[in-house]
């Protein structure tokens, strides 16, 4: 077709091809995201804002700088303060305030701000807050007899910090670093819990993404090349532990593991433990291993089938039938092609593993807890920004892996069953 | 699979440990799931097999878990069973309410999800959809962002989201929220914390529904007269059907068995059922918890059963033959 041929080109009512076709697709294209669009809302209201609304939570926390007006104003008009020697107005803005905040009853809530990073200051700003009205000037002597402690260096760190409503503190706990005489640093390697436990949730995410991927494999290849009736009938026996509700599956696990268990009867039973010597295996990270890996499994074994029973047979006889040794044949011809579904099934399995709060939970005791557990802990301290800064730490990791995931598999590509 | 003829001795002999392998995965599978059954009807309180249930004794089995479900919370539990009986243990008994609960929480939670979700699937499979992928991202996202973190965010938003009392808000869904006018501690917002984590099961069967549905049929619908409408409910609807009801299952399930969500941001009116083995499993763990799992453990099967027949339906109705 030539160039003139195409300009000529129009619809019946006489209107270019092109921008007819034009408005026709943008048409289209409206329609088809008016379909999502109420979905898109529900999810925006009922998902990301509430998500949102944690990561604000998370840098935010009004506690010690809405009782503390006069300190306040003071680190603003001074913020070059000698740190380890603040002077006797600091001291007076600080009375003044202890003063108030006894009588509007804010000390706990200006003293749990200031806990989060000086630990012990709660019990500091009561005492501070009952004496501060009868004290007399020079507050700072009479600060510093009450309880040395308020002449300490981190003390002023961190009010000055808390002193703004916006605030990396949480950020920096959960990242193990402490206050000290001379600012934030590295804490001690025996006291960081928080990336101890980050660290710990990853290894054991790792060890149950590989026990999975090694109890999957052979199921999935078998599912894959037997005949459709008889996988099918053993598909069963995979999707049934998907439908079943998680807590009758710890449920079961308990009563298999635990010291007066299933497992430990039928070993005492055959003679092959003794009574007094039974295993520990619940409540502890063994049962949040095994429980989890069962509970896991099967988002292994999905994506391995389908990758694995689109992989034509012929393949491997033709290696075999040029020599390969069936080892080889499975290593070189056979297992390269399981990749996409190794990636696929790992990486899902790792994302779930890494996030998993409810079996830890019951079945963890005191060693088996993950991150996601501790989280659920300050929030039931009513440590409300600290658990959000976990989680939104944590977050950042499932949607950096999500993201992975996403270039790798595509999302779209995701199955049930 | 059979071996070749060529196989070798030692080839044989793998053959056979891997398939020993393979039973020994599934029975690590399907095991912890079917020994629930035979432990829930224990006459003694205890979490593991009396010696009298090995020997088939039937002194060593009863029913006493399953009537502390019905009597847990009502008060009298020694009275004839008669009709007062009954009543009162459907209006009191604990689990009773749970179920209750459960039902009614993962009933509009799935028809939410189910709604929205179909629209939605029926847009991201069309062509021309404009940021599919990012879109598609997002509304997965429920089932791959830990629910530890999407409860804690709506503990805090739940919270503050609240209607102004006695304004018009107040008066459409004030039945709907808590006390305070708020979406914590209310059915409400259990309801659509469900939903949103049902939402992505539906979109994933739908649109894999989707992806083999043959687009010229709508074009031929048109062609022979029929007007959009008339072609979604006859001609799309009837194809995509077995992909929705599987979806609404999936969404329906995720909902029965969810339980962080409710310990953040439901109140003591909204106990369901896993909340209640949660605490059962935490604090005192008594058979009963077994005698819930055994319940709960067919109505599993039931739906896994339904959710295979429709893939099947579907299938066949797609033209895609069982190899």
């Amino acid at each position: 077709m030539t160039e003139a041929a195409t300009e000529l080109l129009t619809t019946a009512d006489g209107r270019p091809l092109k921008e007819a076709l034009a408005t026709a697709q943008s048409r289209a294209k409206r329609r088809a995201f008016l379909l999502v669009l109420p979905l898109l809302v529900f999810v925006l209201l009922t998902f990301l804002v509430p998500i949102g609304y944690m990561l604000k939570r998370s840098v935010e926390h009004d506690g010690f700088s809405r009782s503390s007006p006069t300190l306040t104003q003071w680190f603003k008009e001074n913020p070059e303060f000698d740190h380890m020697n603040p002077p006797e107005q600091a001291y007076a803005a600080l009375v003044t305030d202890l003063a108030e905040m006894q009588a509007t009853k804010n000390t706990g809530m200006a003293g749990t701000r200031i806990n989060y990073t000086v630990p012990g200051s709660i019990s500091l700003f009561k005492k501070g807050a009952r004496e501060a009205a009868a004290m007399q000037p020079p507050f700072k002597g009479a600060m510093l007899a009450l309880d040395p402690a308020w002449g300490a260096p981190e003390l002023w760190y961190a009010m000055e910090s808390a002193s703004s409503e916006l605030t990396t503190d949480f950020y920096k706990v959960a990242a193990d670093r402490k206050l000290t005489e001379t600012g934030w640093e590295r804490g001690d390697d025996k006291q960081r819990i928080y990336l101890y436990l980050f660290f710990k949730t990853f290894v054991v995410s790792a060890i149950i993404t590989v026990i999975c991927l090694l109890l999957a494999f052979p199921v999935a290849h078998l599912l894959a090349i037997l005949p459709m009736a008889k996988s099918s009938l053993l598909m069963i026996l995979v999707l049934l532990p998907f439908w079943t509700s998680l807590l009758v599956r710890t449920t079961a696990w308990i009563a298999l593991l635990q010291e007066q268990g299933i497992v430990n009867d039928a070993l005492v039973g055959l003679g092959i433990l003794a009574d007094d010597n039974r295993l520990t295996m619940m409540y502890n990270m063994t049962g949040t291993i095994v429980a989890m890996t069962h509970v896991l499994l099967p988002f292994m074994i999905l994506p391995l089938y389908s990758v694995m029973k689109v992989i034509p047979p012929s393949y491997a006889r033709a290696a075999r039938s040029l020599g390969a040794t069936s080892w080889t044949t499975f290593r070189r011809v056979y297992l390269p092609q399981t990749l996409p579904g190794i990636a696929a099934g790992s990486l899902l399995v790792f994302i779930l593993a890494v996030g998993y709060y409810i079996t830890p939970a019951l079945v963890g005791g005191a060693d088996g807890q993950l991150i996601s557990n501790l989280i659920s802990f300050h929030m039931t301290k009513s440590n409300w920004s600290m658990a959000a800064a976990l989680a939104a730490m944590l977050l950042a990791a499932i949607l950096a892996l999500y993201w992975i995931y996403d270039q790798l598999i595509g999302v779209d590509r995701l199955k049930l069953g | 699979m059979a071996l070749p003829t060529y196989a070798s001795p030692l080839e044989r002999v793998w053959y056979y440990t891997y398939l020993v392998i393979c039973t020994l995965i599934f029975i690590f599978l399907i095991a912890p799931i079917l020994i629930v059954i035979p432990l829930s009807f224990n006459a003694e309180p205890y979490f593991t097999f009396t010696e009298k249930m090995l020997t088939f004794d039937p002194a060593g089995y009863s029913l006493r878990w399953y009537d502390t479900l019905l009597t847990l919370g009502h008060p009298g539990s020694d009275t004839m069973r008669d009709e007062a009986w009954w009543s009162a243990v459907w209006e009191r008994s604990t689990w009773v309410q749970a179920a209750k609960n459960s039902f009614w929480v993962g009933l509009w939670a799935t028809i939410l999800a189910t709604f929205l979700g179909t629209v939605a699937a029926l847009g991201l499979s069309r062509p021309e959809m404009p940021y599919r992928r990012l879109i598609m991202a997002i509304l997965i996202s429920p089932m791959i962002v830990p629910i530890i973190i999407i409860a804690v965010g709506m503990s805090f938003f739940f919270a503050q989201a609240c209607v102004p009392p006695d304004s018009i808000w107040s008066t459409i869904f004030g039945p709907f929220l808590s006390e305070k006018g708020c979406l914590v501690n209310s059915h409400l917002g259990v309801i659509v914390a469900h939903a949103v984590l049902g939402i992505p099961f539906v979109i994933i069967t739908v649109t894999a529904t989707l992806s083999g549905f043959d687009q010229s049929l709508i074009r031929a619908a048109h062609s022979l007269g029929a007007n959009p409408r008339t072609t979604f409910f006859k001609v799309v609807m009837p194809l995509i059907l077995p992909g929705v009801i599987s979806g609404a299952l999936f969404a329906f399930v995720t909902s029965f068995d969810e339980v962080v969500a409710v310990l953040f941001i439901a109140g003591p009116d909204q106990q369901t059922i896993p909340r209640q083995m949660f605490n059962g499993i935490r604090e005192a763990i008594s058979p009963a918890i077994l005698a819930v799992a055994t319940l709960l453990v067919i109505i599993s099967v039931a739906l896994l059963t339904t959710v295979e027949l429709l893939r099947r339906r579907s299938e066949r109705l797609r033209g895609i033959t069982p190899h």
